[in-house]
């Protein structure tokens, strides 16, 4: 008798457990999310930015055509999802992508939103519109699209010279919100006006950003928040200090670094932290048209000479990633398998054995014990360059090279790059989809403007655009793979190793998900609640 | 004196003209300008538009055109618009005076406050145990970075207390209030509460050493009125340009404690300003900065002849 009350209390005790746990996850209406801005952005106007200082804070403010799932880390084919489009269809001959629009969205000046306004952001990023936007860094992007048509209010087609079907992945990336036709780029900057979550309020440069509930949102019942503010706090000291004591609900994303991460641990033991690949490599710009980098053999002993687990312990604690061009697995979709990527010469682990043929190289070229070789360094007076820079010139001391690190201020570094003013740079390269023809066409393609070692191969071009046109993604992995392959053995443009970074919030905020190959495409923050 | 007061205005007049050419020219010959850092930040350069925005922000006309532009605009009152934010610089560039107005002068008063008072007692207790605490002190005060006791100051208040104080823009309550200003004014004031101590102390140790102090002492005058009204009007000539120097120094640890703890002022916009290569911005506020320092240094001469009646400005 006394076991069946005691059962009977525990089945009474788990119902009860039961719907608190569903009681606690149950959403919660209303709050202020309050953050910490690393550094104050040029403006608001994401089609002009190129940093995710930009996209973060303004993401919220727009909708895309589709989007990468918000509560999925890995942003890839299969977490696509409609957003302004309600569905999307290709052609027979996977030359023209049709979306369906939703109706009945408004944007936050009450103007309703149309086939038009696609038409028209598209335009834009194409050079094709009247009105110009200042800078275009992803125009690239479209070289493949020949024109926007519409039909009707609610639908929209993109005509493509050839089938592309990461164009998706790129329409789908944090970097492409829908632009209103009704308002200018000059406006879009200071003011903008979207169809997301939450409407602008003001950017008071240095100072904060202040996001509200937008009450119209076509998504019924979202968002929870009942704003976003970002205090700009320049000093990450600061800033950390200020989230420790709760005057922030969480960090600027992947703001903290791994050694930092210990010390907000030990201050705020309750606070969620998450620590994920950036999908940032940190890499070297070899200037190979002129001596001594003209000499592949010098290239190849300067890529062979590198002892990545090094960087990784030194910079990261060992939290960071060895990979090519592509961020490695598992978080990377597109990265080459370990045992592929060791058989690319220096990505071998042992390090005495690549240096000794490093060595021999060197000597073929004239170079050794004797003799060695003056390079100059060059890298931006960021830390997040110059500790890596410091490193390498330690290790080019193995095989004959004396490295002088070369300091330039970021408004330099840019023009000296393209001049060709360096030997070699030590430089980070963000990308903003994990897709090849992001990273390969923006990076190494033949005349790309961010292509700046000037590498041209028309072999690799070739196998640019196969991998391109692949549909299947079965297939089309492996072609990357031999993509990204030859272009570490050409010393196209040598990847050390790919940062990882965290983000940590307090534990009453709900539904936040870093995304594991991107730093760029999470930020919408609709689902986001304070469980307080 | 009033010639005198003529002369100084018309060499004020001259000396910004001078500062403004330096600060005109000094930031051209800064590598890079705004556009190059915004295409820098966006990681490639399409050399038409690199043009065009040149020519919408007035960057591809003669420096000469360009002073012009500037210096008629700023003795008009029109400081132009902001390259970065698009909005007008005075709009951006007002709102944030009053900060830092209010640190600086909190700043200031916490020095002559706290300075001036340690360095008479200093002097006047020389050799004492109690001489060399404060000379300690103020040691230590020139030695610490306004940063750095910035950062302490925060660390330990979230340490002791978990709280944080971080600029609020409308404080509620006087402790509120308090944190805002008062506490930053002090990390940044106290390294020129140690040099008003040093000077003061120096000084006063001179004037006390003077045939007219032992005649006061003689004449049965108390220790508090050899000190105060004989000692201290006598040695505090020097302690005012100090404090005037200070007051044109500041602006420098402005910059740091603004960007520790957060504060919206002028210091810290200043800075951002110049890594953005935002000209209307940078030449406007350098030049307000100017006409202050300057306008200080002249109110600092009027002083002398205030408070020593010696002092009389004749041609």
């Amino acid at each position: 008798m006394r076991s069946v009350w005691t059962l009977a209390a525990m089945a009474a005790l788990s119902v009860l457990t039961a719907s608190t746990i569903t009681l606690a996850g149950e959403p919660k209406q209303g709050g202020v999310l309050r953050m910490y801005h690393r550094d104050s952005p040029a403006n608001a106007s994401i089609l002009e930015g190129a940093t995710y200082s930009v996209n973060v804070p303004f993401m919220g403010v727009f909708n895309n055509l589709v989007i990468y799932d918000q509560h999925i880390a890995q942003n890839s084919p299969d977490t696509l999802r409609p957003e302004l489009a309600e569905s999307w269809s290709w052609g027979n001959d996977n030359k023209k992508l049709t979306f369906k629009l939703r109706q009945g969205v408004k944007w936050h000046d009450g103007k309703p939103f149309t086939s038009a306004d696609v038409k028209c952001t598209f335009d834009l990023l194409m050079g094709k519109s009247q009105q110009k936007l200042r800078q275009n860094p992803r125009k690239a992007w479209y070289s493949e699209v020949n024109d926007i048509t519409t039909s009707g209010d609610f639908e929209v087609s993109f005509d493509l010279k050839r089938p592309q079907p990461s164009l998706l992945a790129m329409l789908a990336s944090g970097y492409t919100p829908i632009y209103p036709c009704h308002v200018s780029p000059a406006d879009m900057r200071t003011h903008p006006i979207g169809t997301g979550p939450f409407k602008f309020v003001e950017f008071k440069a240095n100072e904060s950003i202040k996001l509200t509930r937008n009450p119209d949102y076509w998504k019924k019942g979202l968002p929870h928040l009942d704003g976003i503010e970002y205090t700009i706090i320049t000093n990450r000291s600061t800033a950390i200090l200020a989230f420790v004591a709760g005057k922030f609900d969480m960090t600027f994303p992947t703001h903290i670094t791994i050694p930092l991460l210990k010390d907000i641990k030990s201050q705020a033991p309750n606070a969620t932290c998450v620590v994920e690949p950036t999908n940032v490599s940190t890499n070297i710009i070899v200037n190979s048209s002129s001596p001594p980098f003209d000499n592949i053999d010098i290239r190849r002993a300067m890529a062979m000479a590198l002892d990545r687990k090094a960087f990784v312990d030194i910079l990261f604690e060992g939290q960071a990633d060895i990979g090519g061009t592509m961020l490695p697995p598992p978080q990377g979709i597109w990265g080459m398998p370990k045992d592929k990527l060791e058989t690319i010469a220096g990505y071998g682990p042992n390090v005495n054995a690549n240096r000794e043929e490093a060595k021999k190289l060197m000597q073929k070229a004239g170079y050794g014990p004797d003799k060695h070789l003056a390079v100059k360094v060059s890298t931006r007076n960021i830390a997040e360059y110059r500790d890596p820079a410091v490193i390498l010139i330690d290790q080019l001391k193995s095989i004959y090279i004396d490295g002088e690190l070369d300091v330039v201020e970021t408004a330099n570094w840019f023009p000296k790059v393209a001049r060709k003013d360096y030997m070699l740079g030590l430089n980070l390269t963000g990308n903003s989809v994990d897709d090849p023809d992001q990273s390969f066409y923006e990076n190494y393609s033949c005349g790309s403007e961010r292509n700046y070692t000037n590498y041209c191969n028309k072999e690799i071009e070739k196998l640019f655009d196969a991998q391109s046109q692949e549909t299947d993604i079965a297939k089309r992995k492996p072609q990357v793979w031999e993509i990204d392959k030859k272009l570490q053995e050409d010393v196209a443009r040598p990847i050390i190793f790919h940062a990882r970074a965290g983000t940590c919030w307090q534990p009453y905020v709900k539904g936040v998900t870093i995304m594991s190959n991107s730093s760029y495409n999470g930020f919408r923050y609709e689902d986001v609640w304070l469980d307080k | 004196m009033l010639a005198y007061l003529v002369r100084r205005l018309f060499l004020m007049l001259v000396t910004l003209f001078g500062i403004s050419i330096v600060i005109f020219l000094l930031l051209r010959i800064v590598p890079g300008n705004i556009v190059d850092i915004l295409f820098a930040a966006a990681g490639y350069v399409d050399p038409a538009d690199k043009a065009n925005l040149e020519k919408e922000l007035g960057l591809d006309q003669p420096l000469v055109m360009q002073y012009w532009h500037w210096i008629s605009g700023f003795l008009r009152g029109d400081f132009g618009y902001s390259y970065v934010s698009e909005k007008p610089a005075l709009q951006e560039i007002l709102p944030r005076i009053p900060i830092t107005a209010r640190l600086a002068g909190l700043a200031l008063l916490f020095s002559a406050s706290i300075g001036i008072p340690l360095g008479v007692i200093s002097a006047v207790k020389q050799g004492t145990r109690l001489d060399y605490a404060l000379r300690v002190v103020s040691l230590s005060g020139l030695s610490l970075p306004s940063f750095w006791l910035g950062l302490l100051i925060l660390t330990a208040s979230v340490a002791m207390f978990g709280q944080m104080p971080i600029f609020n823009p409308n404080p509620q309550t006087w402790l509120e209030a308090f944190a805002t200003y008062a506490v930053p004014a002090a990390a940044v004031g106290f390294r020129s509460a140690a040099l008003t101590m040093r000077i003061t102390r120096s000084s006063m140790l001179e004037v006390l050493r003077q045939d007219y102090i032992r005649t006061a002492r003689a004449k049965g005058a108390s220790d508090a009125a050899v000190n105060y009204r004989h000692a201290l009007k006598n040695a505090i000539l020097p302690v005012i340009t100090v404090i005037g120097i200070e007051a044109a120094f500041l602006i420098g640890g402005l910059i740091v404690t603004e960007t520790v703890f957060n504060i919206p002022g002028v210091a810290r916009f200043l800075v951002e300003a110049i890594r953005w290569r935002d000209y209307p911005i940078v030449q406007n506020l350098v030049m307000l900065i100017a006409v202050v320092v300057v306008s200080a240094n002249f109110i600092v001469d009027m002083l002398y002849a205030v408070f020593d009646p010696r002092i009389r400005y004749t041609d």
